[in-house]
């Protein structure tokens, strides 16, 4: 007579948390966890510990005294009688503008190298090798250096623009100085009217997108191509042009003048903005070109021959069959390539750019010893936008991605 | 699971690492730096005169005059010194982190570093003031007329906060063109990128001095500020707080009894002055009270001579630089130098 009989149930066993596979992992995890969070206990303690023994301790109050220094580069009111929290939000203004204006012109290179890269002509695809070589190995604060001492030493100072036989002249009709301080620009000055002006051209411009829908729905619907590029160029000027003259010019031009030390009026672009800028778009764009010619080689050949064969031109193919599906492997990698360049932003500094990692990172702290929470609140605002970045370049890749189904 | 020993042993480093360097920082300073051997010395990156490496990567100057005094005084031999650079932002943190020893980098004394920065002055080795700079050809003749200028200021200074209120005090505009070092400035400022270099007038001296044609540019006659320059030292360690308090005082003291680095030697056994014999160690023990050795400031002067043979040596009006003692002669020749006495 056989007898079966039920293992016997064992008891729950402490050595069971390491031998068992059903709760080693877990076991692992909670002692890590424990033993991370001790870790970071300890040392937060042991900085709060020190500070205070050398009579420092952690305040953000000094963000709301007089930061009584002077900041070049403004896009919001400020002056010496401000806080040291306006001044940081100066230099924050500073670093989004280099990062806004970097990333768009960083895209338009490096989309433009890395497809010419692909391009069956030797020299140009050899040249932009040179270039994304280049500029990828070298490192960024050589690049920022060389270009800033570039302008500065290649242009001439605003006294040689001054005397009857001057050395150096104004281009584009006296509107434009080139100087080692910076570029002037005219600027513009804004006019009874001119708000007029600026709805006629925003309205002009959402014409561009719905006659833009027009031409795609009745190309769904007839196969008729509409010249959507030609009417969206007259678009954009006409209406606004013919607004422009009726309302009696109401936005006039304030060219720069030599006067004093200094070129006066019109806008100041300064040589560190220029350098930081040229050097964070050729920089990151080179990392962008590589990106692009990997999405691109990514998409099958087959596509590229099934257009060829259905009578479509190279430059279509590119447009409309290749660059849409190199995309979804594109736009992942670039996310982090903006994030890079913003956050290489930071080497404004070596030129004099004052960029939040100068303002607040940097004058602030020094005039008021406040290390620790400057340094703080400087992580916290890159994590912020770094975040803000990616959150809305995922909403874009989320847009162009297979949808699955 | 060896991700989590991984982790593991991080945490447990971290921690270890965390109580190493904590314990650093228990003991004195003067235990520190007698049990290293060498003073770990904080100036800047490099001001003619002040500081600077010569051709042998040497470091010499009239800070660097200062940091061996205190090696000599504390360790006997005036070359046990490692030179730390720093800039306008980077000393005030070098010191208070323990990098360094202490700090002899034209800093001036202000209430806001001595109290709220939580460091200590030890007195004062340069009176200075903060002057403008500019080229020869600008026919600039005073600071009033640098309106709308474009200038260059070495950034986390009070310099920079010297120069707003200067010019929002006198209704005036300017452009900053911050800079990091003096290097840089000098740089920025011949190539034309600014028009007016400002910084202390002894500054501006010493790199004036370094110019291919010192002639073509003109230091404007407004001094804008007070700027006593000192060397420094973290609050609460007292006691290496006086070693370089006194080290300074004796250097002049030593000028004001005529104690020199050529007779420092025989002078302690010869004069019948007891205020040199007990600066000397020939007398009482004011070396064991510092807890230094009795020829401590006998060492500190062999280092380098005295407080007038170290600014002649490096920037006086025999040297490129050519500074007058002006208001750092000693107080008997109508100079704001006046050491307390030795007793």
């Amino acid at each position: 007579m056989a007898t079966l009989t039920d293992p016997p149930r064992q008891s729950f066993q402490i050595g069971q948390l390491i031998y068992d596979t059903r709760y080693r992992s877990t076991t692992i995890q909670v002692v890590a966890f424990i033993l991370i969070m001790a870790g970071i206990f300890w040392l937060g303690n042991n900085l709060i510990t020190n500070l205070a023994e050398r009579g420092k301790d952690i305040d953000f109050g000094f963000l709301g005294n007089r930061a009584g220094y002077d900041i070049n580069q403004m896009l919001i009111q400020y002056s010496n009688d401000s806080t040291h929290a306006r001044a940081a939000l100066v230099g924050i203004m500073n670093t989004l503008l280099v990062a806004f204006l970097g990333c768009i012109t960083a895209t338009i290179i490096g989309v433009t190298a890395g497809i010419l890269r692909l391009s069956k002509n030797w020299i140009i695809a050899r040249l932009m090798s040179v270039y994304v070589e280049g500029f990828r190995n070298i490192p960024l604060l050589l690049w920022i250096l060389i270009i800033f001492a570039v302008v500065t030493e290649s242009a001439p100072r605003p006294s040689d623009f001054r005397g009857e036989d001057a050395e150096a002249s104004m281009i584009l009709f006296d509107s434009v100085a080139v100087t080692n301080r910076g570029i002037y620009i005219p600027s513009p000055d804004w006019g009874p009217n001119s708000g007029l002006l600026i709805a006629i051209f925003l309205i002009s411009f959402v014409g561009i997108f719905v006659y833009r829908a027009m031409a795609r729905r009745k190309q769904e619907a007839t196969g008729a191509q509409s010249p959507v590029f030609l009417v969206g160029l007259a678009l954009f000027f006409i209406p606004t042009l013919i607004a422009f003259f009726i309302l009696g010019r109401p936005v006039t031009l304030n060219y720069p003048e030599l006067g004093g030390f200094n070129f006066t009026g019109g806008i100041q672009l300064r040589n560190s903005l220029i350098a930081l800028w040229i050097a964070l778009s050729l920089y990151t764009g080179a990392f962008i070109a590589e990106i692009v010619r990997a999405g691109i080689l990514a998409v099958d050949k087959g596509q590229t021959e099934a257009s060829s064969a259905l009578g479509m031109r190279p430059k279509r193919t590119m447009n409309l069959v290749v660059l849409p599906q190199a995309l979804r492997v594109i736009i992942p990698p670039i996310i982090s390539q903006y994030l890079n360049l913003t956050k290489n932003s930071s080497l404004a500094i070596a030129v004099g750019y004052m960029d939040a990692r100068a303002t607040l990172g940097g004058i602030t702290i020094s005039q008021t010893g406040r290390e620790l929470e400057g340094m703080l609140l400087l992580g916290v605002f890159y994590l912020i936008v770094s975040l803000i970045i990616s959150g809305v370049m995922n909403i874009y890749n989320n847009s162009v991605k297979l949808q699955e189904r | 699971m060896k991700k989590s020993v991984f982790l593991g042993t991080l945490a447990i480093a971290g921690v270890a690492a965390g109580y190493a360097a904590a314990d650093g920082h228990s003991s004195g300073t003067l235990a520190q730096v007698q049990d290293r051997g060498s003073l770990n010395c904080g100036v800047t990156t490099g001001l003619a005169g002040f500081a600077a490496p010569d051709a042998n990567g040497e470091w010499e100057g009239f800070d660097v005059a200062i940091c061996r005094a205190v090696a000599a005084a504390v360790l006997g031999d005036a070359s046990a010194v490692e030179f730390v650079p720093t800039t306008g932002q980077t000393r005030f943190t070098a010191l208070a982190s323990g990098e360094i020893d202490m700090l002899a980098r034209n800093t001036t004394w202000t209430f806001s570093r001595d109290v709220d920065l939580a460091f200590e002055f030890t007195g004062v080795n340069y009176y200075d003031g903060q002057g403008f700079m500019v080229p020869r050809e600008l026919g600039v003749s005073s600071a009033l007329e640098l309106d709308g200028a474009t200038v260059c200021i070495q950034t986390g200074t009070t310099t920079e906060l010297n120069l707003a209120d200067y010019f929002s005090s006198n209704n005036m505009s300017y452009e900053p063109v911050p800079i990091e070092t003096n290097a840089e400035g000098q740089q920025q400022y011949l190539a034309g990128a600014c028009d007016v270099y400002t910084t202390d007038a002894s500054g501006l001296a010493a790199t004036r001095a370094t110019f291919e044609d010192p002639d073509a540019h003109v230091v404007l006659p407004e001094i804008v500020s007070k700027e006593p320059l000192g060397p420094l030292v973290r609050h609460g360690d007292n006691e290496w707080g006086d070693i370089v308090r006194w080290t300074l005082n004796a250097l002049i003291t030593a000028e004001e009894l005529g104690v020199t680095s050529a007779n420092v030697g025989e002078i302690g056994g010869t004069t019948g002055n007891p205020e040199i014999r007990r600066l000397l160690g020939t007398e009482g023990d004011l070396g064991a009270m510092l807890g230094l050795d009795a020829d401590w400031a006998a060492n500190a002067f062999a280092a380098g001579g005295n407080y007038g043979e170290i600014f002649e040596g490096n920037i006086g009006e025999s040297t490129p630089i050519g500074i007058a003692r002006g208001l750092n002669a000693q107080w008997t020749d109508g100079g704001l130098l006046y050491s307390p006495p030795f007793r």
